[in-house]
């Protein structure tokens, strides 16, 4: 059997559990696919759920309710020890970053994280993930006993291939949580100030990575992105050094887009930038590395020095509408 | 406070990578070294820790002997004093391994806080920091923005509270309390990076690194099958030429082509 672990906030479901559920139906050849909802008053979502799995179980407890990595490792340990999974599936999301390992520590069990691709099904199953900043994909196998887990990495997996089917039994799940054990005390979550452009409603946008190499050179970005109608955008490493304001980050720590057109300018493409973009209908790569990861995703490229690129695209772009 | 910071060696960003015969690993001989950048900001952040609330920064690695450059340029950056774990076997060692080798290793230390990157640039499993801290006993949280010490007159070992910045997905943030003693991921671009001084670099060659060999027994839970380039999910079409060429070409195919211009 295989277990999906579901994550729900407010009792709307994370689109990434329909992806990791996507995943498990490809996984599972002939073993069922069960899904598991931690929280409190997840009975809207359970029964999503149960269009889409052989069984939904629902394991609601105070201590469940905002979530805790000690809480969440201790209920997830119950269920994997009362239903015994071949396999454990979760959403590569901040969330289960934070709690998984842990469990599997705890468990004894094997875990692949950040996993892109399934091959085979079954016990023989191996599973594509990035290395290297996704200069390399890794075929990698579980070693060694226990349920073996597996952490989908956002977008990897179609949400809209879930097979779906008649409505499968909930069943409800106590589990005994240690409430002394829990370590962590979390406050509300909250937003930092008001973002005031809002990239997700974008037609273009313009994105900078580590190429531009100097915050000075934004300036050539913000030109090209003026004579294209764009926003700018950039990768994580461009807000961390503060040339250009966090709200406009792309990836999964910034905001997810899909605009017609994805101007990549010196981004090499780690996965963690590709899962915020990799939407978009049209992509431009222009990197002077031809073997960067983001032509992986591109439609058209250009290998060559952003610095004689872009000032000629700009003159192309004026002079033409001239 | 007694802070560990765990810090890995891994291949350059310029890197071209080159496989072993069976491809399933790296060829090492080909590729420079370089610290980590996540664990960078750890790093960062456990020396501005020490500068506002006192005691000593310690450094641990896990990994072949070459790991001592790396280590070297920790202590030449500020960090009082060196762990390391050597074994030509932590090359490319698995999460549950290399955490294991760092928590035999630290074990009897007794840190107040230990904090390390949030994945590492080239495995990137992100579990080595959570996983250690399940093995140490303490508790943890992930992807920091922010660090507040708290009940700080406290000295070594003598319990304390934290208050933490985690960072959610889209633009949230949460604060998370615990007690220490207390393990975190820190999230880059949490501080600004200092670089060693040539003052630093002297000093550091007078600091001690204490090798630690790693504890028997350790099993992995993953296997490396295969390493391959990635397949493309998009023919790319490349645009060759001169740069005027190219823009010029580009421009032609998004309006007439692609039409989203």
């Amino acid at each position: 059997m295989i277990l999906v672990v579901a994550e729900q906030r407010d009792g709307t479901l994370n689109r990434s559990t329909w992806e990791a559920v996507a995943a498990a139906q490809q996984l599972a050849g002939e073993m069922p696919v069960k899904a598991v909802v931690f929280g409190g008053a997840v009975e809207a979502v359970a029964k999503e759920l149960a269009t889409a799995v052989a069984g939904v179980l629902v394991v609601e407890h105070p201590a469940l309710t905002v979530y805790t990595p000690d809480a969440f490792t201790q209920a997830l340990q119950q269920v994997v020890a009362a239903l015994g999974p071949s396999y454990v599936l979760l959403p590569h999301t901040y969330q289960t970053r934070d709690f998984a390992p842990m469990a599997a520590v705890r468990m004894g069990a094997p875990i692949i994280t950040d996993v892109t691709g399934v091959n085979g099904t079954g016990a023989s199953a191996t599973f594509a993930r990035p290395m290297f900043q996704g200069k390399l994909t890794a075929d990698v196998r579980h070693e060694g006993k226990g349920p073996r887990l597996v952490t989908v990495q956002i977008g990897a997996f179609r949400a809209d291939a879930v097979r779906r089917g008649g409505p499968a039994e909930v069943t409800s799940v106590e589990v005994a949580i240690d409430t002394t054990a829990i370590r962590q005390t979390p406050e509300a979550p909250f937003k930092e100030a008001k973002q005031a452009v809002d990239l997700g409603q974008a037609e273009r946008i313009v994105a900078v990575g580590r190429g531009i190499k100097s915050q000075e050179n934004i300036a050539v970005a913000e030109k090209l992105a003026r004579a294209m109608s764009a926003e700018v955008a950039a990768s994580r490493p461009i807000c961390d050094s503060g040339w250009l304001p966090m709200e406009r980050q792309i990836g999964s720590s910034g905001q997810t887009v899909a605009p017609k057109l994805y101007v990549a300018l010196g981004i090499s493409g780690a996965i963690q930038h590709l899962v915020g973009m990799k939407g978009s209908r049209i992509i431009v790569a222009i990197n002077k590395d031809g073997d960067a990861p983001i032509f992986e995703v591109a439609d058209y490229g250009i290998v060559g020095d952003l610095f004689e690129v872009v000032p000629a695209l700009i003159s192309a772009l004026e002079g033409s509408r001239q | 406070m007694k802070i560990a910071v765990c810090i890995k060696q891994v291949p350059t960003r310029e890197w071209q990578p080159r496989l072993n015969d069976d491809k399933t690993g790296i060829r090492e001989q080909d590729a420079s070294f370089e610290l980590n950048e996540p664990d960078a900001f750890a790093l960062e952040e456990a020396l501005r820790l020490r500068e506002r609330h006192g005691g000593e920064v310690v450094v641990c690695a896990a990994g072949p002997a070459r790991v001592q450059q790396v280590i070297r340029e920790a202590l030449a950056r500020g960090a009082d004093r060196a762990l390391h774990v050597e074994d030509d076997a932590l090359a490319g060692a698995d999460a549950a391994i290399t955490s294991a080798a760092l928590a035999g290793a630290m074990d009897g230390e007794r840190f107040d806080l230990v904090l390390t990157g949030l994945q590492s640039d080239d495995q990137g499993h992100a579990q080595v920091g959570v996983m250690l801290a399940e093995r140490l006993g303490i508790p943890h949280s992930t992807i920091i923005m922010e660090v507040q010490i708290e009940d700080s007159s406290t000295g070594a070992g003598q319990g304390g509270r934290l208050r933490v910045k985690r960072e959610l997905e889209g633009g949230w943030f949460q604060w998370i309390g615990m007690p220490l003693p207390a393990l975190l991921t820190i999230q880059s671009g949490i501080n600004q990076l200092r670089y060693a001084t040539l003052k630093g670099i002297m000093a550091a060659k007078k600091k001690e690194i204490r090798k630690v060999a790693m504890a028997p027994g350790l099993a992995p839970t993953q296997r490396i099958v295969s390493l391959s380039l990635p397949t493309r999910s998009k023919q790319t079409r490349l645009i060759t030429g001169s740069a005027p060429q190219a823009a010029s070409e580009l421009v032609r195919l998004l309006r007439e082509e692609a039409r989203v211009l």
